[in-house]
């Protein structure tokens, strides 16, 4: 007998517009307004200059770790702008512009950053997660939010983002094996950047693709320009068509490039060429934007600088409200641990602010009998 | 109105009931619908409920896990149930990183109502990866609850609690018990708050507490004491978190002399919790320092001897009575 195929696929490639300035007008017409283009723009310069200062007040002392977003900017901004307000945003760390787009005020990114934890308190009408720093557990937890969605029969859907390396997560394989056995109408979204801190992308995929670990799934995969807005809009309105009407999970791997370092705590010259990053910043998803613009005649360098003004001016309202916000009483450190909780002892540590042993509150053999 | 019913059928009620009255709750798991759980659970449920509601899941513990937390941060009420919580060790950074701390890290935007429950404890001759008891490990967690039912009256009841919960609550079952038979109340709001410790013996001389599984070796205990006049007080906690400090310590002013019984490893853990606690709190009631029986510091052997041996039994328990109460 000879030997057959049994199975091959092909993975989709999408690029609208390149950074050359080619327009692919019959894929990008109907995708983004022109005035819907200035105002994204707008957003990636103001999620840049976000950047700058978060980069500033890290240096002097002002803030904690930071990760910048610098260069990915289009991937999370154009699946922000391709779903709908009360689609779930599901992000790990690196999704500033996506987040401010669905209307996250700027300092709560600043104050999660700063190390505090109203930061993460995001308003419920908002449908997105906080910040998730164990690499891929989010991606589970879209899993069963969108799970939840369909379970009430609510139209919404779940987008989750993560890195390159994430893809290496157990929990990765986990959420998308059980998003395309169950028909979970998730999307799951990878912005590519080629590292993962010092490691480079061979070290977590040996195949020619990202996108492709979703054929192993039996999902529908796409891989796209991460740096193009139009491409990611139009991948990530493909996957939520399908995810809405279906019940169908997409795999999209953006391919994109941390222009940054990983975080404030790295210096990326210690192990990748200068020569890469060159090369990278010419695919810079703000400039071809801006380049776009002006093709359009939608844009000039007088907007250009009204645009920076504005964007210096709400990054530094948001720095102001973040900085001046009241210091979080001690007090509230026992709030939030439970919803319900009506047991001697956590009320006992509440009242008198004592966690356990007896030895830091005579009052407790008291405290549990009056209770009780 | 209540029957005798197994421990198993106890708990499949309680599912059952809460299922039927409220749409959130679901069953999701390993083998939970077309063969009605890997111990025969929730027998039953498909058939009810449907596919949409009683869940055959990959196998992936991370993953049902993480999806059950998201889905109860948008107001479901999942029911996760691990074949064994030996296999919850996979899903550590879902159930104990991501569940127990949601609350408290969005500030209280994010609740998590999610019961993960399953068989927990050794004694089956399962070899020692198979045989985990949890709770000491995990009782440590804030934001958690935890529940351990020895009866099947109250494996019922504080499952239903659990299912009504806000928290998240990890319902530790016991393979071993799952075939015990009991009265249950056919009220549907059999209820059992947690922190409210029941006393399934009444005595004088000293104060057994225990959780789960070995409560049964404190009752056999403290029958073949009573013969030796020896009366024990034993304490079944019914949760561990919250715990019911108050039953334990008025107890031990009565009796003067306590044993804690748990199935775990003795570094810290439950026994040692509740030993300190008992310390701090009735120090000047105790007439001999406070006694832990735990598993032995070992693997659980897979030998039936050597895996009977280690774990708490009633000879251990009658031993460390006699000497709580200086009878040896
Ligand atoms: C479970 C876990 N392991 C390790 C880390 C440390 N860590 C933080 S970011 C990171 C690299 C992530 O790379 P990638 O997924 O490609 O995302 P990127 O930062 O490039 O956007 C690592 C290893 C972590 N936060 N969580
Ligand atoms: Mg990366």
């Amino acid at each position: 007998m000879p030997i057959t195929k049994a199975f091959t696929t092909e993975i989709d490639y999408v690029s609208i517009l390149d950074e050359h300035g080619n327009f692919d007008a019959q894929l990008g017409s109907d995708l983004i307004s022109n005035d819907e283009l200035v105002q994204l723009y707008e957003q990636m310069l103001t999620s840049r200059r976000f950047d700058e200062v978060a980069f500033k007040l890290q240096r002097s002392g002002r803030m904690g770790t930071y990760p910048q977003n610098m260069g990915q900017e289009a991937t999370s901004l154009g699946a922000a702008f391709a779903l709908e307000p009360h689609d779930w945003l599901v992000p790990c760390y690196r999704e500033n512009t996506g987040l401010f787009h669905r209307g996250l005020p700027m300092e709560y990114i600043l104050l999660h950053w700063m190390g505090d934890e109203r930061g993460n308190q995001i308003p419920r009408e908002l449908f997105m997660t906080p910040l998730a720093i164990p690499i891929g557990t989010q991606m589970l937890h879209a899993t069963g939010l969108a799970w939840a969605s369909k379970y009430r029969g609510e139209s919404n859907i779940a987008c989750t983002f993560f890195g390159d390396g994430a893809t290496s997560e157990g929990d990765f394989h986990e959420a998308m094996n059980f998003a395309a056995n169950l028909d979970i109408p998730v999307i799951f979204f990878c912005q590519n950047n080629h590292w993962a801190i010092s490691v480079p992308g061979h070290i977590q995929c040996s195949a020619p693709t990202v996108a492709q670990r979703g054929v192993a799934y039996g999902m529908d995969c796409v891989q796209c320009d991460g740096n193009d807005i139009f491409a990611v809009t139009k991948v990530v309105k493909d996957a939520a068509q399908r995810a809405r009407d279906n019940n169908r999970p997409t795999f999209i791997e953006a391919v994109t490039y941390r222009l940054g370092d990983h975080t404030t705590a790295d210096d990326a010259r210690r192990y990748r060429d200068e020569e890469e990053v060159e090369m990278w910043k010419t695919r810079d998803p703000m400039i071809r934007m801006r380049d776009h613009l002006k093709s359009l005649n939608l844009w000039n360098d007088s907007k250009e600088a009204a645009a920076t003004e504005k964007a210096e001016t709400l990054v530094a309202e948001a720095v102001k409200r973040a900085e001046e916000i009241a210091e979080q009483p001690v007090s509230e450190i026992f709030d939030s641990m439970y919803n319900t909780i009506d047991d001697p002892e956590m009320i006992r540590q509440r009242q008198t602010m004592r966690t356990s042993s007896i030895g830091q509150d005579p009052t407790q053999v008291e405290s549990t009998e009056q209770v009780n | 109105m209540s029957r005798v019913i197994e421990f198993r059928d106890a708990l499949c009620e309680a599912m059952t009931e809460e299922m039927v009255r409220d749409e959130r709750v679901f069953l999701m798991g390993e083998e939970v619908a077309e063969y009605d759980g890997a111990y025969k659970v929730s027998r039953g449920m498909l058939e009810q409920f449907g596919s949409r509601r009683v869940i055959d899941t990959p196998i992936s513990e991370s993953g049902f896990s993480g999806l059950g937390i998201g889905a109860a941060m948008h107001g479901l009420r999942p029911i996760i149930e691990f074949m064994s919580w030996s296999f919850s060790l996979v899903a550590a950074d879902p159930i104990l990183n991501n569940a127990p701390k949601m609350l408290y890290m969005s500030g209280g935007q994010f609740g998590c109502p999610i019961v993960f429950r399953g068989n927990d404890g050794a004694g089956g001759q399962l070899g020692s990866t198979h045989s985990w008891c949890v709770e000491s490990l995990y009782a440590n967690v804030p934001g958690l609850k935890m529940a351990i039912p020895a009866f099947p009256s109250d494996a019922k009841g504080l499952l239903k609690t659990a299912i009504r919960d806000d928290d998240p609550v990890f319902f530790l079952e016991s393979e071993r018990l799952l075939a015990l038979k009991g009265e249950v109340d056919e009220d549907p709001e059999l209820l059992i708050p947690f922190g409210t410790a029941n006393i399934p013996r009444e005595g004088t001389d000293c104060t057994l507490v225990s959780f789960g599984r070995p409560v049964h070796f404190c009752l056999e205990a403290a029958e073949e004491l009573a013969g030796q006049n020896i009366s024990c007080e034993v304490i079944d906690g019914r949760s561990i978190r919250p715990l019911d400090v108050p039953t334990i310590t008025r107890s031990v002013r009565k009796t003067n002399a306590c044993v804690v019984v748990d199935q775990s490893w003795p570094f810290a853990s439950i026994a040692s919790e509740v030993a300190a606690t008992v310390s701090e709190q009735c120090f000047d009631d105790l007439d001999h320092p406070v006694v832990r029986v735990n598993s032995d510091d070992v693997p659980a052997p897979y030998a039936f001897d050597l895996e009977q041996e280690m774990l708490p039994n009633a000879r251990k328990i009658c031993q460390a009575v006699r000497t709580a109460t200086y009878s040896s």
